[in-house]
């Protein structure tokens, strides 16, 4: 990944960026559709967003890590709202007396990794080219920086009512998980939160570099393919290093939202390479895993992204629906999820299935 | 099957076949009228006249329009709407209608209400619905003249006694109004559904005066038969029920037109290009139905969560006003007023017709009125007319290697014979009437709407569908014809004993007469 310089974006950037982080959201995140809708607002009231590398954060710059917590479905009932996104970063200068430097989204995939890009423009403060996933994930321990052992408090929440809550300490990153998710839930399974402030330092060391980059490329790559009518989707793996691994009509879904979380497991009946073939696919927000004849082929960290056929148009676990017509994909995990303390926390056994994380890529060579 | 009028009323022309069980008996073409009553009337009678009367003993009418499309397009006969949104205090920074293209909005805009209250994912209330505030709003939309309310709570799908109740409210301060409610029309997604209910509520001026003039017609001629007006899937609904959604009629008219062109051709899978008075619409057949969008569909550039044709739009027609210095071919058209306003037939308004009349790909009128017409002039449209539609080809087409195309709609002629990625141009006999002849095919649908409580989701579903099958057969569809096309379920946390929601929506072929008739 090249070294970005500070730059202005634009608002074709964001444009690009939606896509591409719907793409890498593997189902989760939310749809960034409201989002941009916003952002788009913003920048046509004069706003402007600048994206910060990484490499020019001094070591004791205060970042702000946000995001939009709770079940993607109940994100397309309450529509992104900019006031409701930055009410927890205020909440969290109040506790720490301290006003942030920057900020940056905890997961580049879906509505996040606009949300933290929507705050920035309606704050001015600068976006870092970077996150603590690349990608999306549901748990609040499955980041780049529990990986690291990072401090996990204090985290502020807030909801669309006067409701705001602080936790000034957690024993682990999993009782922050489970306390915050508890409140998300009552709060209508859908939250803004700012998570444990990270210093300068332990963004360049920690984070998931210069991932809004990689969703902007990513999108102008689908929206480049599009006008010259070539394949989206052959763009995506071309850009991405991935695989395609089932093309197919959706012929069923089964989803419930439960403790915060939407859960559940799509079917697929396989079209032309695939034809008689059937795929499953599991989701908690994100797909888990995806399998055939009851045999996990792939699996978290690995990227599992369902797109349309046709547009390439990332498809979320709250929006795929009977009939689509949808190609399933294989993106390489970040590396820092392939160590022992990476797997342990986003491996298939963190989302309750009981085998060993196979990688899809290992089986190919 | 049995024996059944197909009616295509569109921006330029009416047209109605006969279609029985051999296929087409006969057809008419007539223009359409400003009143629509008229040209439905005349394209009947001179039905009735080239079959005879036995064309007025027939099952069923089955009418097909684009005349609520053709006005979110133009922009045209929408009434203006206030729009009530009770969310807050969230989704507060997205107002109604943000995502409409800015001259639509402005023609349907008549005022936006914030209101407190709405329902969560598991049916708690956001905070107390603000009835005060709702009193205030019908007073406000009353005064300022508005008649057509859309409200849009949020999760009404999952519980509709947030909107219910608004409504209540609303027609206890204003008798007259009338409402759409959002949880009768669309799925979960806020914005999408709450588009979809205010396009409905700006289509209802319309749907009225438009339905009303479908049955007058019908009465006129003598025909008894009941009147069903065809929806967006390639299904029909009773008039009745078409006066209140009309959003959902929206899109039969490419459905129409491309199901009738895969029945007229024998080919299923192909390319339909349709050209009409006002519009060409090109989209992709696929099985003998059209490919439907994958996600959210766009009508007339308003994005909603419908099941739509995937096709495009461009303003390419028999009517399309050619203009010069600079050239220009469209988008506007003079519509039905074709037959009055177009050269050959005695207007002023230089069209496509003169320009096709005039180079000899279409017989029309009177040719000796474009003798003046310059022949540099004659081409030059031509070739704007086909590098659209070549440009549009290449925009639906997913697929590299050449597919054919049927040419169908009475300004096919203005279609090319050759197009870049096309193998070969089919016309077919009754090109013109293809709407018409995909109307009088238009299957039933039934549909399952329920909450099971203590069952299996697979029990619930399969419960779900035996209902929507028996609904499907007992509107007149034949058993084993139907087949799903839409199966949802929804978790209902509010209520105890695993509660879901199932929805299951079938269609099936219309089932032949019995022997007795």
């Amino acid at each position: 990944m090249g070294n970005a310089q500070n730059r202005l974006l634009k608002i074709d950037d964001i444009e690009a960026m939606a896509v591409g982080t719907w793409i890498l959201g593997t189902g989760g995140g939310g749809s960034p559709y409201l989002n941009l809708l916003n952002l788009r607002e913003l920048y046509a009231a004069g706003r402007a967003v600048t994206l910060k590398d990484p490499m020019t954060l001094p070591d004791d710059a205060l970042v702000a890590v946000l995001s939009s917590q709770g079940a993607p479905l109940v994100g397309q009932e309450r529509l992104a709202d900019p006031a409701m996104a930055l009410k927890p970063l205020r909440i969290m200068e109040e506790y720490l007396g301290r006003k942030f430097d920057a900020l940056m989204p905890v997961e580049i995939g879906g509505g996040n990794g606009l949300h933290a890009i929507m705050v920035a423009a309606a704050t001015g403060l600068p976006a870092i080219d970077a996150d603590a996933m690349g990608r999306a994930y549901p748990e609040a321990q499955m980041t780049s920086f529990a990986v690291a052992k990072l401090q996990c408090y204090p985290l502020a929440i807030s909801d669309i009512r006067e409701n705001d809550v602080v936790i000034p300490k957690a024993h682990s990153w999993k009782w922050m998980e489970r306390t915050s998710r508890k409140i998300c839930t009552e709060f209508g399974s859908q939250a803004s939160t700012c998570k444990a402030p990270r210093s300068g330092k332990e963004v360049r060391e920690h984070g998931i570099l210069y991932t809004c980059n990689k969703a902007i490329s990513l999108g102008e790559a689908v929206l480049k393919a599009r006008e010259k009518h070539l394949s989206p989707v052959d763009a995506i793996l071309d850009e991405c290093d991935g695989s395609r691994i089932f093309s197919g009509k959706v012929t069923d879904v089964e989803r419930r939202t439960t403790g915060g979380f939407l859960r559940g497991r799509t079917t697929l009946d396989g079209l032309g390479d695939y034809v008689n073939r059937k795929f499953d696919l599991d989701f908690q927000n994100e797909f888990s895993v995806g399998s055939e004849n009851d045999e996990a082929i792939v699996m978290t960290p690995d990227l599992i992204c369902v797109v349309d056929s046709i547009s390439g148009e990332g498809i979320g676990t709250e929006s795929i629906r009977y009939g689509q017509r949808v190609d399933v994909l294989v993106l390489p995990a970040p590396e820092i999820f392939l160590s022992p303390r990476g797997l342990e926390l986003v491996g298939p056994r963190a989302f309750g299935f009981d085998f060993d994380y196979r990688s899809y890529f290992k089986d190919q060579r | 099957m049995s024996r059944r009028i197909g009616i295509d009323v569109g921006g330029t022309n009416t047209d109605a076949v006969l279609v029985d069980i051999n296929g087409v008996v006969g057809a008419m073409k007539s223009p359409t009228t400003a009143d629509v009553t008229g040209g439905v009337r005349q394209a009947l009678s001179g039905l009735i006249e080239t079959i005879g009367p036995c064309a007025k003993n027939i099952d069923s009418a089955m009418i097909g329009t684009t005349h609520f499309v053709n006005a979110v397009v133009q922009r045209k006969g929408l009434n203006k709407i206030a729009a009530l949104r009770i969310t807050l205090p969230g989704s507060a920074s997205l107002r109604p209608l943000v995502d409409w293209p800015k001259d639509l909005a402005k023609v349907v805009d008549g005022g936006s209400y914030f209101i407190s209250g709405g329902n969560e994912y598991d049916g708690r209330e956001v905070v107390p619905l603000d009835e005060e505030a709702v009193v205030s709003a019908a007073r406000s939309i009353q005064n300022n003249g508005i008649t057509s309310i859309g409200i849009t709570a949020s999760f009404s799908p999952l519980n509709s006694s947030c909107e219910d109740r608004v409504a209540e409210i609303i027609l206890r301060e204003c008798p007259e109004m009338r409402i759409t409610c959002s949880h009768s029309l669309g799925r979960i997604g806020l914005l999408e559904r709450e588009n979809a209910t205010l396009l409905n509520a700006a289509l209802l001026d319309l749907a009225a005066s438009t339905t009303d003039a479908f049955r007058t017609a019908l009465d006129e001629v003598g025909i008894k038969a009941p009147l069903y007006i065809t929806l967006n899937d390639g299904t029909v609904t009773s008039a009745k029920l078409a006066r209140k959604f009309p959003v959902y009629c929206f899109a039969s008219g490419p459905t129409n037109s491309m199901r009738g062109a895969a029945f007229l051709s024998g080919i299923d899978n192909a390319i339909v290009c349709d050209v009409g008075g006002t519009t060409a619409d090109i989209g992709c057949l696929i099985n003998g139905f059209p490919r439907e969008a994958n996600n959210v569909v766009e009508i007339g550039g308003v994005r909603t969560l419908f099941r739509m044709p995937d096709l495009i739009s461009i303003g390419i027609g028999g009517g399309t006003i050619v203009r010069e210095n600079p050239l220009s071919v469209g988008p506007d058209s003079v519509g039905f007023r074709l037959l009055e306003e177009a050269r050959v037939f005695g207007g002023s308004q230089l069209t496509l017709t003169d320009i096709a009349v005039a180079s000899g790909l279409m017989d029309a009128g009177d040719k000796a009125q474009t003798s003046e017409i310059p022949e540099t002039l004659i081409e030059a449209a031509l070739n704007s007319a086909h590098q659209k539609i070549a440009v549009t080809v290449d925009q639906i087409k997913t697929d590299s290697q050449d597919v054919p195309m049927i040419a169908v709609g009475g300004g096919a002629p203005l279609i090319p014979e050759t197009i870049p990625g096309i193998s070969v141009v089919h016309r077919v006999p009754y090109h013109g009437v293809a709407n018409a002849v995909g109307a009088a095919i238009a299957q039933i649908s039934g549909e399952a709407d329920q909450v099971f409580q203590d069952l299996t989701r697979d029990a619930a579903l399969a419960a779900a569908l035996e209902t929507a099958v028996q609904n499907a057969v007992k509107s007149g569809a034949d058993r084993s014809t139907v087949k799903t096309i839409e199966m949802e379920d929804l978790p209902i946390a509010y209520l105890p004993g695993h509660a879901i929601r199932a929805r299951v929506r079938v269609v099936g072929d219309i089932a032949r007469r019995s022997k007795d008739r």
